[in-house]
């Protein structure tokens, strides 16, 4: 009677656990060919001399010193990328808050409102970076002519090393929809009751928001700021393209483009992974990167699975 | 999961015009409105003139399109045609077509039991599965792309091509599967267990009972990836820049301004028509994408 039970549960564990694996399958063999394997890869060849096409050779740690010692890029794009996160990101998370804010008080018209201010989003990131290219044109853009009309000063954005990241900063906070909606769906989720307690006790708008909406939305901010921090990292069609665009290069299958246009002020690591690894053919070096690159991005993912924001939530 | 509303119900006012006080709050009230709106039509202005820019600059003549003039003198509706019967555009739209379709729809049928499980079952590893699926969906692609463009490339002789891009997806693709896990948990699993005690197996009960109820979700991933293929610059600049013949539209557009890099007016004109599908897509899907932004992480 007792072994019956005993087979019989042992019998469903072993159909469970082959259950798991038919429905995890897929995402074992991805993670496995299209993450793992690579990844290990990659560490092999960050200590490697491999052009493509010639057998690897042996080299220790020279990728490594050449990268942070020789390597005219890898500073200035270090640079970059903590402007960006410090400028970039924080104005990107100020008016997506400021926006989510507005669309909650719109009382007329609010959908159209909300479409308008999303849709600069889903523009595709190559034809946004090509639009604000026109737009911003020091020349004939239609910017600096508005700006000359009213008597403003004219930048050279994109041919200005000392502007062409404030213009990635415009065309990024253009492109601010999903912030909007994030922050919309968390301001309407506060307590009303606290608003109108806040309300009887005479506070006004500014300290409303001061100690009724902030602390309601703090983890939201915060989620802003990390996956922000993390899109950083992934920053590479927009500078790329108005690099590109604003030196007057052919693209396509045309001459050879130096990223970093105007004098390197563009840079940022993803574009060295390609710059190193399929213009100059240093795999070795292309490695190095890759690896930095994924330490970086490892310490930000780990801080935003901390804050948890109900991640790893099961349902028991 | 609610559906959004932009305003809220305002508590009934003080009876109207009887006391000076009802009739201070309504003024404040009517003031507070003409400030809000006041401040939505500029904001507007600032998401759209960009569009509106582009559009009239696209209609303009070649010689007006070099001059700082902000409308058009005439308007040029054939630049739209000379962009569409440049040689490749139709190639870059069919190639664009074939990759978004082919990878939403692998997508979908390779990460759905994964989420489902992620979600549901309960085995060792459950979390440590879920941290990997968060850490692959935050990974630069640029961190595995020297190795993987080996494989491709020199082991398997698929460069000039899109398969590199889309053949991984019928591996799952691990926003996807966060974003279905999140969907799925919100599903009670009384569901499941009647399911069960009718005589269904575990896929049965997913695919008859569960998916009906995940339509949003599934349909919000749909829509993800298939913007995801359709803006993607990096991969085809990867795989495909060898081969004209198989670029896509975010690539070709960049070729086609390096070909008329004097011509802003077609060169707008081209940006207008990558732009315009996406657009249109969203008009016909809204909700759908509004609802799957707010399930990426803010209603843990």
């Amino acid at each position: 009677m007792m072994a019956t039970i005993s087979v019989g549960l042992r019998h469903k564990r072993r159909r469970e656990r082959l259950r798991n694996l038919a429905f995890l399958s897929p995402w074992l063999i991805g993670v496995s060919v299209f993450f793992l394997y690579p990844l290990i890869s990659t560490v092999y060849f960050s200590f490697m001399k491999y052009d493509g096409f010639t057998p690897p050779v042996w080299t220790g740690l020279k990728n490594w010193k050449y990268v942070f010692t020789d390597y005219p890029f890898f500073w200035p794009a270090l640079r970059n990328t903590l402007w960006l996160v410090i400028v970039m990101v924080t104005l990107r998370v100020i008016f997506g808050l400021g926006i989510g804010l507005l669309i909650t008080k719109v009382k007329t018209g609010a959908g159209i409102f909300r479409t308008l201010f999303y849709l600069p989003y889903l523009a595709p990131p190559v034809a946004a970076t090509m639009a604000f290219a026109f737009l911003l044109n020091p020349g004939t853009g239609p910017v600096n002519n508005i700006l000359g009309k009213i008597g403003l000063p004219q930048p050279g954005w994109f041919n200005d090393p000392s502007w062409s990241k404030p213009a990635l900063t415009l065309l990024a906070i253009w492109g601010i929809g999903d912030l909007m909606v994030i922050f919309m769906a968390s301001l309407l989720d506060v307590p009303m009751e606290q608003y109108e307690a806040a309300s009887l006790d005479g506070a006004g708008a500014w300290k409303r928001f001061r100690h009724v909406t902030l602390p309601n939305i703090q983890p939201i901010v915060l989620f802003a700021v990390i996956t922000g921090v993390i899109q950083t990292m992934q920053y590479y069609t927009q500078p790329l393209i108005a690099g590109k665009v604003a030196s007057g290069v052919i693209g396509g299958s045309g001459q050879q483009f130096e990223p970093g246009y105007p004098e390197k002020s563009t840079l940022t690591l993803p574009q060295l992974v390609y710059n190193l690894g399929f213009q100059r053919f240093d795999t070795g070096g292309a490695s190095v990167i890759a690896l930095v690159l994924f330490a970086l991005a490892m310490v930000f993912t780990a801080f935003l699975m901390r804050r948890g924001s109900g991640f790893l939530a099961t349902d028991d | 999961m609610s559906t959004l509303t932009t305003s809220r119900v305002d508590s009934p006012a003080a009876t109207p015009g009887l006391t000076t006080a009802g009739r201070e709050a309504r003024r404040t009230r009517f003031l507070n409105w003409v400030a809000v709106h006041t401040l939505a039509i500029a904001a507007a202005l600032f998401f759209v003139l960009p569009f509106v820019f582009v559009f009239l600059t696209a209609l303009m003549s070649d010689q007006q399109a070099l001059t700082r003039d902000l409308w058009p003198d005439s308007w040029h509706w054939e630049n739209l045609r000379t962009v569409w019967e440049t040689p490749g555009f139709l190639t870059w739209w069919k190639n664009t077509l074939v990759y978004a379709v082919l990878g939403t729809v692998l997508t979908l049928v390779s990460s759905i039991p994964v989420a489902y499980a992620l979600a549901r079952f309960k085995f060792r590893g459950r979390n440590l599965a879920m941290m990997l699926v968060i850490s692959t969906m935050m990974l630069p692609p640029q961190v595995v792309i020297v190795p993987m463009y080996l494989f491709w490339a020199k082991q398997l002789h698929l460069s000039g091509t899109l398969w590199p891009l889309i053949i991984p997806l019928a591996f799952t693709d691990a926003f996807s599967i966060f974003l279905l896990r999140q969907f799925l948990l919100t599903i009670p699993k009384e569901y499941v267990d009647a399911a069960k005690v009718d005589g269904c197996g575990d896929f049965r009960a997913l695919v008859r009972v569960i998916l009906p109820m995940a339509k949003p979700a599934i349909a919000a991933v749909a829509l993800f990836q298939f913007f995801y293929c359709w803006n993607d610059y990096f991969g085809p600049q990867i795989y495909a820049s060898e081969n004209p013949a198989a670029w896509t539209l975010s690539y070709g557009l960049e070729s086609f301004k390096g070909a008329h890099h004097t011509n802003w007016n077609l060169t707008m004109a081209a940006t207008l028509l990558v732009m315009a599908p996406v657009i249109i897509l969203f008009f016909f899907a809204q909700k759908a994408f509004i609802e799957g932004v707010t399930l990426t992480g803010v209603k843990g």
